[in-house]
């Protein structure tokens, strides 16, 4: 770790809690329904869109039909990338005339953008036509971010709600989460990304030709440098924003023309954890009680700092492999890294869009010290809890949090409480399927495809990390990461539907049982504070929270890292 | 269920025209009035043609020329229309032979070149890095000097006019942009 990374680091971090704070409130008069003055001029647009979709925008329902609504949405959601995808050859905006994709990416990506994991198996720029990357990916961004937050604001209503039979309506939800929050913060994040010199263009890909001709395959020379542009910008924003990570281009934000500068690389780090920091702050206001709302994003960040350290030592340190080379490595490990960025701000990067559900990369993972990529693969198993994505990252630490008030009242011999109400055995049913269902999926999924032919085939290194990928690929997908150890070859039907399905798990599989718990916790009374009762906003409950996400995700994923990134940490040269 | 998917085509459908066309739409016009040349990939024009991006590198592989990072795109290097890394792990020996093969090939150009600065022996992620370190272009600086009949200052000085410094002075790495440096020694030796 250099000075000057210890320096940005620093900031990042103070930037991040000083946007925190305005940017929760303002989510919180949203949802509330109190729409701050800033965008109060898109009220007549919000009212247009309930009136011809026939939405009843004060009717508000109970779980079982918002969860209804969900999987409606986000199954349409699926059939229409699906269905863009398929037709892409014949449909306009197709300027390179890329061809339908295969059945089996095709459902993978429509997967993995409705489920928010946005796992990229294809090449954006070989494969998706202009018409596709926005009609349906930079919708999809859009949408399923939204779904996420519309489903924290359910959870957070059963909270500050007691003897209800409702939990909002989903569609204002969502709406308002897209129109008041999304899109006013994307398109200034996409013009000031523009001005950095992020591409925003239907032309077709521009060829230049070099100033010295390069090698060429059959020994033939390469004159000319064919350079993929495209309305990049505009998905950029919110592929960070929304915790989303699909890039326009294969390299994601590593590409100089989706992340061209050391301050493009800031903002969009920032955009990657805004919202779910912000979140912590937005559910602390509207169950009337702030602190609570600091005590889980300081849980959050004790988390985060730590693997921060251990990624960004790693990474500076260099690989140990090349060191008897006479290599001069004080720039650390960069293979796969850029220079604007060094190894400081990659291992940032990668610590922070593992810890959000995000996925993005501005370097590549795979050829990551085993100890950085170890902090970027644990992060995910954790359950994607550490701020994790827009909402579901929020839902899930609400769950984690109910787990630690759980294990409280055993050892004290009482019934556990949180935030006003008893949490009894159903609630701790759903709590821990939202806990263990993705974990399952993870390790179950990586049994599969290491036991089988196709599962094997697919791995591009040799040794332990090999196994890394796999493990990496199924952490990413069961918890809607979407990040990579790209050397996977995993466009292919074997992941493709292996990952997808790991996706639908990871998304709904949790989503549900949290709605469950929002509408048993709405029903309840509220209990009041008594002398039994535990404080959750106090150091120790924050000390408490992180300790219990710690140690689930230690002990659940322990064995499987031993035999991937530990194992090869050991086989390091000394 | 079913009136749930009804409302959910209707839903994707306006949402869809709210962030999938106005919002795009929006963000290009903004952006090709307000920043044109960023928005269409900064490219550098010459003699009225374009030569290039100030943003994607070049392959370089000549003595005459500053040699920028390895680039791991298929089927060729720095191919702008695929980008992407070597994936290849920290202990695969695919890595190790690959560093010692460029090490081996700066070294027959420049005998006895010790510290090698690592960027400049691996590949970088997109494989379109359009930079290199300070210290990567200073352990080139006297080989494309002799190669061009240039002093080591000359080239110095075009070094230091294509180097940035960290954003603001904090953010990123210093660094060095290989394509406009290798544009502008062509310039300065055409020059009679």
């Amino acid at each position: 770790m250099t000075t000057s990374g210890l320096i940005q680091i620093g900031l990042y971090l103070l930037a991040l809690g000083a946007c925190a704070r305005p940017l929760g409130l303002f989510m919180a008069g949203v949802y509330e329904g109190r729409i701050p003055r800033i965008v109060a001029f898109l009220r007549p647009l919000e009212r247009l869109i309930y009136r011809i979709a026939g939405i009843a925008p004060e009717a508000e329902i109970g779980w079982r039909r918002y969860a209804t609504a969900l999987l409606g949405f986000s199954l349409v959601s699926i059939v229409s990338v699906y269905a863009l995808q398929r037709f892409q050859g014949v449909l306009p905006l197709n300027p390179e005339g890329l061809p339908a994709v295969s059945a089996d990416s095709a459902f993978n990506t429509a997967v993995s953008f409705g489920t928010n994991t946005n796992w990229q198996g294809y090449g954006g720029e070989a494969t998706m036509s202009y018409l596709t990357q926005a009609l349906a990916l930079t919708v999809q961004n859009f949408v399923s971010a939204a779904a996420g937050m519309a489903v924290l604001a359910a959870l957070i209503r059963g909270f500050s709600r007691h003897d209800s039979d409702t939990i909002g309506n989903f569609w204002v939800d969502l709406t308002r989460s897209t129109l008041y929050i999304l899109l006013p913060l994307s398109l200034v994040l996409a013009l000031v990304l523009v001005s950095q010199g992020v591409v925003q263009t239907f032309s077709p890909y521009r060829e230049i030709t070099l100033v010295e001709p390069g090698p060429g395959v059959d020994g033939k020379e390469t004159k000319t440098q064919r350079i993929a542009v495209g309305p990049a910008a505009s998905q950029v924003a919110i592929k960070q924003l929304g915790t989303n990570g699909g890039g326009f281009f294969n390299a994601n934000s590593a590409h100089p023309l989706e992340n061209p500068t050391p301050l493009s690389n800031s903002l969009e780090m920032l955009a990657l954890l805004l919202i779910p920091a912000a979140l912590c702050l937005t559910f602390g206001e509207m169950i009337g009680d702030r602190r609570q709302g600091w005590a889980v994003l300081s849980a959050m960040t004790i988390v985060f700092v730590a693997m921060i350290g251990l990624a960004v030592v790693a990474e500076g340190r260099g690989n140990p492999a090349l060191a008897a080379l006479g290599v001069d490595q004080a720039g650390g490990n960069m293979e796969g890294k850029e220079v604007r960025f060094g190894s400081d701000m990659s291992a940032l990067w990668a610590v922070a869009t593992t810890a959000a559900s995000n996925g993005a990369v501005n370097s590549m993972h795979d050829s990551f010290t085993p100890l950085g990529g170890l902090a970027a693969m644990w992060l995910m198993q954790l359950g994607e809890v550490i701020f994790g994505g827009v909402g579901s990252g929020l839902y899930g630490m609400l769950a984690f949090a109910l787990v630690a008030v759980f294990l409280a009242g055993l050892m004290v011999g009482r019934t556990p409480e949180y935030l006003g109400k008893k949490i009894g055995a159903f609630e701790m049913k759903m709590a821990s399927l939202v806990i263990l269902l993705p974990c399952a999926t993870v390790l179950v999924g990586t049994a599969v495809a290491v036991s089988l032919p196709q599962g094997k085939a697919a791995v591009a290194n040799p040794g332990p990390h090999g196994f890394s990928e796999i493990l990496y690929a199924l952490s990413s997908a069961s918890n809607n990461n979407g990040s990579a150890f790209a050397g996977l070859g995993a466009n292919n039907p074997f992941y493709n539907g292996l990952l997808g399905l790991a996706m639908l798990v990871g998304r709904f599989g949790v989503m549900i049982p949290i709605l469950a718990i929002a509408g048993a916790l709405a029903a309840k009374k509220r209990t009041p504070v008594g002398p039994g009762t535990l404080p959750t906003h106090t150091p120790l409950f924050v000390a408490l929270l992180a300790a219990v996400v710690v140690v689930v995700g230690a002990l659940s994923f322990f064995p499987a890292l031993a035999l991937g990134p530990i194992v090869e940490h050991l086989m390091l040269p000394a | 269920m079913k009136e749930a998917l009804r409302t959910s085509v209707v839903m994707l459908a306006m949402l869809t025209l709210l962030t999938g066309v106005a919002y795009p739409l929006v963000v290009t016009a903004v952006a090709q009035v307000a920043f044109p040349a960023q928005a269409n990939g900064s490219l550098i024009v010459r003699e009225g043609r374009p030569v290039g991006s100030s943003l994607i590198g070049q392959p370089f592989s000549g003595p005459r020329y500053f040699r920028g990072r390895p680039s791991a795109t298929s089927p060729v290097p720095y191919n702008a229309a695929s980008s992407g890394g070597s994936n290849l792990g920290p202990l695969n020996p695919a890595l190790k032979d690959g560093v010692q093969a460029r090490i081996a090939d700066l070294r027959r150009e420049a005998p006895g070149l010790e510290g090698i600065p690592v960027d400049l022996v691996t590949a970088s992620g997109s494989g379109l890095d359009p930079h290199i370190s300070p210290a990567s272009a200073e352990a080139q600086a006297s080989r494309v000097a002799k190669a061009r009949g240039m002093s080591e200052d000359e080239v110095r000085a075009l070094i230091v006019r294509h180097s940035e410094g960290r954003q603001f002075g904090i953010l990123g790495e210093p660094r060095v942009n290989v394509l406009l440096l290798n544009l502008s020694l062509d310039e300065a030796t055409e020059r009679p």
